[in-house]
């Protein structure tokens, strides 16, 4: 904790916030997330500006989700998130879901918060949308949750959050949009399910949208659609992207930051292209070598990263990665310092891959 | 399953993973996919006729015409004491003969529909206004507080319906209206208990986090999603319910705890008749065959709405 909070100070005036660089939507600083005596989540760090999109990986269990609903404020019960998490609105309401001294915060500040400010987008469109309610209602229900329409009577609030709805739904490219939004989920496929979902994440144009692996179940095809479709949506909105995903090259399509978590710590942090061609931590080396399809070992097998991913808060005490690296010493018990010129670049790692072609490309 | 270590449970643990099941070919050789939950038969539609729907449908919709048409016509007016006609057996002129106030069996046994019907609909109405809300209440408050709620409502499932009810007239005198709020009180742990189940996995769905993310209020939630998706557990909960409402109504007449002298009522005709067991045996029968029938309707019924609405049970049987 100290090692990132001396590198944080280090970072000092360009990681504060340069006036030339975008407002902070998210703001996560030292967060960490307890239940009982475990310790889930350890000093993570994590910002997104306006407009820009930044992508969280690693294996199931290191923590990405957890980190997404610390965020919405969405954490289960018994757990409890310390540090801090500040989020900031489309119009410049700022919501401290997470204050360094007084911990959570209340359910109906998170719940004015949610939906409006940052909006979620879930991995399973099967079940992300009511079973029992027409999907157009579904879309209109967002819009008078927060009563975010412009220009609406207090009549006609609900005719036009309908009509609005009908109107989002062919944004989403969902075709005939006014049949649609008739029809009950059951009805359409998983790619049309998730264009419904990303037209209800969209509804209130948010400050911030949360991407939960969104395209993990659907087809490589519609997958494309659909994280175009995202794409695009945030970038008209100027909004601030967090995606949460396994597949790497999704995220080298999507994000231009990526952070890369492993046993509830972020260990390792950058622009997309560093990160990826010039991974410093040994787990980044290992995730990268496991994606690469073309990369096999000498009798032919694909590279993976030996073990399995610990129990929450079994993982080891000093470099949480040390029992599956290959290069870990009696060193690596002690845990590594973090690395780089701030938070949002640099890694935790004693024996960083060594760079060959330093100065090079 | 006699090797509980190499099978992992599929589904929900109430559910038979390697029962006998329809699937041809089980009877033989039993080489089934280790893990691999079994293929709901013949895909989403049931092959079983939903014999249990219909034909507690039907009873239940005769039940319900019969209880309409008392209002308009009955064979003879059911107030009428006729000495003159009494204790008559079955003719054309009384079907299913009179008692022994010379009324006219058949006309009672239809008016008694009405109370029936009336006491059923209060008393399921009660239960289902207190019990649906305390059930989705109970699974939406923190874990401990849904506990100590469903430990009370337990204490209610455990006191004796019928001892409530003679408490109930105790304080508040005889009669149906008192009959109709016990039986509803007794029925309000079942409710509550079956919508807490169903509210709490609905609780866990990703539709109802998706809610929250989106900025729902509970009570919103509670509305919105939670309760039209635990609305078809109601509607078959209410259909046992009735049932047991029908019996209880019947019961609470004999003793005399419920419909008051001159309200036909198929529990009270059947306390009427007992002195005359043996004198006029059917005096006893009709109304009893009547409050068989109906129970197992609304049962039928009850059976029949759960099969067509959770198709995951139909291997069950």
């Amino acid at each position: 904790m100290s090692a990132r909070e001396a590198a944080r100070k280090a970072g000092g005036a360009a990681y504060q916030g340069d006036a030339s660089m975008p407002p902070h939507v998210a703001e996560v600083r030292n967060l960490a997330v307890r239940v009982g005596g475990l310790d889930l989540l350890v000093d993570v760090d994590l910002t997104v500006r306006r407009g820009e999109r930044v992508g969280l990986i690693g294996e199931s269990g290191s923590g990405k989700s957890l980190t997404a609903l610390s965020v919405m404020g969405l954490l289960g019960e018994g757990l409890e998130p310390s540090g801090q998490v500040t989020v900031t609105g489309q119009d410049g309401r700022v919501t401290e879901v997470v204050d360094p001294e007084r911990g959570a915060a209340a359910e109906p500040v998170l719940a004015r918060m949610r939906g409006r400010d940052v909006a979620m987008i879930f991995q399973e469109p099967m079940t992300a949308l009511n079973p029992t309610m027409r999907v157009g209602e579904q879309v209109a229900e967002i819009m008078t949750i927060h009563r975010s329409l412009p220009g609406a009577g207090a009549g006609g609030f609900r005719a036009t959050a309908r009509a609005r709805a009908v109107e989002l739904l062919d944004k989403v490219g969902l075709p005939d949009p006014a049949d649609a939004a008739q029809a009950y989920p059951h009805q359409l496929s998983g790619g049309q399910r998730q264009r419904v979902v990303v037209a209800m994440a969209l509804a209130n144009d948010p400050a911030l949208l949360i991407c939960d692996e969104p395209t993990t179940a659907l087809d490589v095809t519609v997958q494309a659609l659909v994280l175009d479709l995202i794409v695009r949506g945030v970038e008209a909105r100027d909004a601030g992207m967090l995606f949460i995903t396994h597949d790497l090259a999704v995220v080298a399509s999507v994000c231009e930051r990526v952070l890369v978590m492993y046993g509830g710590r972020v260990v390792e942090a950058g622009p997309v292209h560093e990160v990826f061609t010039r991974p410093r931590h040994r787990y980044t080396r290992g995730l990268i070598g496991a994606s690469d399809l073309e990369l096999t070992r000498a009798d032919g097998r694909l590279y993976t990263i030996q073990g399995s991913v610990p129990g929450a808060g079994r993982f080891p005490a000093g470099c949480v990665f040390r029992n599956r690296c290959t290069h870990a010493t009696t060193e690596c018990e002690q845990l590594p310092p973090w690395e780089g010129p701030g938070p949002e670049q640099g890694f935790a790692c004693w024996h960083p891959v060594v760079l060959r072609d330093e100065g090079g490309s | 399953m006699s090797e509980p270590t190499a099978v992992p449970s599929a589904g929900p643990p109430d559910l038979p993973t390697a029962g006998p099941a329809r699937t041809g070919g089980a009877g033989s050789t039993p080489t089934r996919l280790r893990g691999i939950p079994e293929a709901p038969a013949g895909g989403r539609r049931r092959r079983r006729p939903a014999g249990a729907l219909l034909v507690g449908g039907a009873i239940v919709v005769a039940v319900v015409v019969i209880a309409l048409v008392s209002f308009v016509w009955t064979p003879h007016d059911p107030g009428i004491v006729n000495a003159a006609d009494r204790l008559q057996t079955s003719s054309w002129r009384y079907w299913l003969g009179t008692d022994r106030f010379g009324r006219d069996v058949v006309s009672l046994l239809m008016v008694g529909s009405r109370t029936t019907l009336l006491v059923g609909i209060v008393a399921v109405g009660v239960a289902m206004l207190v019990g649906v809300p305390l059930g989705i209440l109970a699974a939406m408050v923190p874990r401990w507080w849904g506990e100590l709620l469903m430990r009370g409502n337990d204490l209610l499932l455990a006191f004796p319906a019928l001892l409530l009810a003679i408490m109930l007239t105790a304080v508040h005198g005889q009669g149906i209206v008192t009959a109709m709020i016990a039986i509803g009180i007794a029925s309000i742990p079942s409710f509550a208990r079956v919508v807490r189940s169903g509210a709490l996995s609905v609780m866990k769905t990703e539709y109802v986090l998706a809610a929250r993310a989106a900025g729902r209020r509970p009570v919103g939630i509670a509305l919105r999603h939670v309760l039209p998706n635990v609305a078809s557990l109601v509607i078959v909960q209410a259909s046992v319910s009735f049932a047991i409402a029908v019996l209880a109504e019947a019961a609470l007449s004999y003793l005399g705890l419920g419909a008051p002298p001159g309200t036909p009522s198929w529990g009270r005709m059947l306390q009427e008749g007992q002195e005359l067991l043996f004198v006029a045996p059917r005096l006893e029968v009709f109304p009893g065959v009547c409050i068989a029938l109906a129970v197992l309707g609304f049962n039928l019924l009850g059976d029949g709405l759960r099969d067509h609405f959770d198709p995951r049970l139909e291997d069950r049987r």
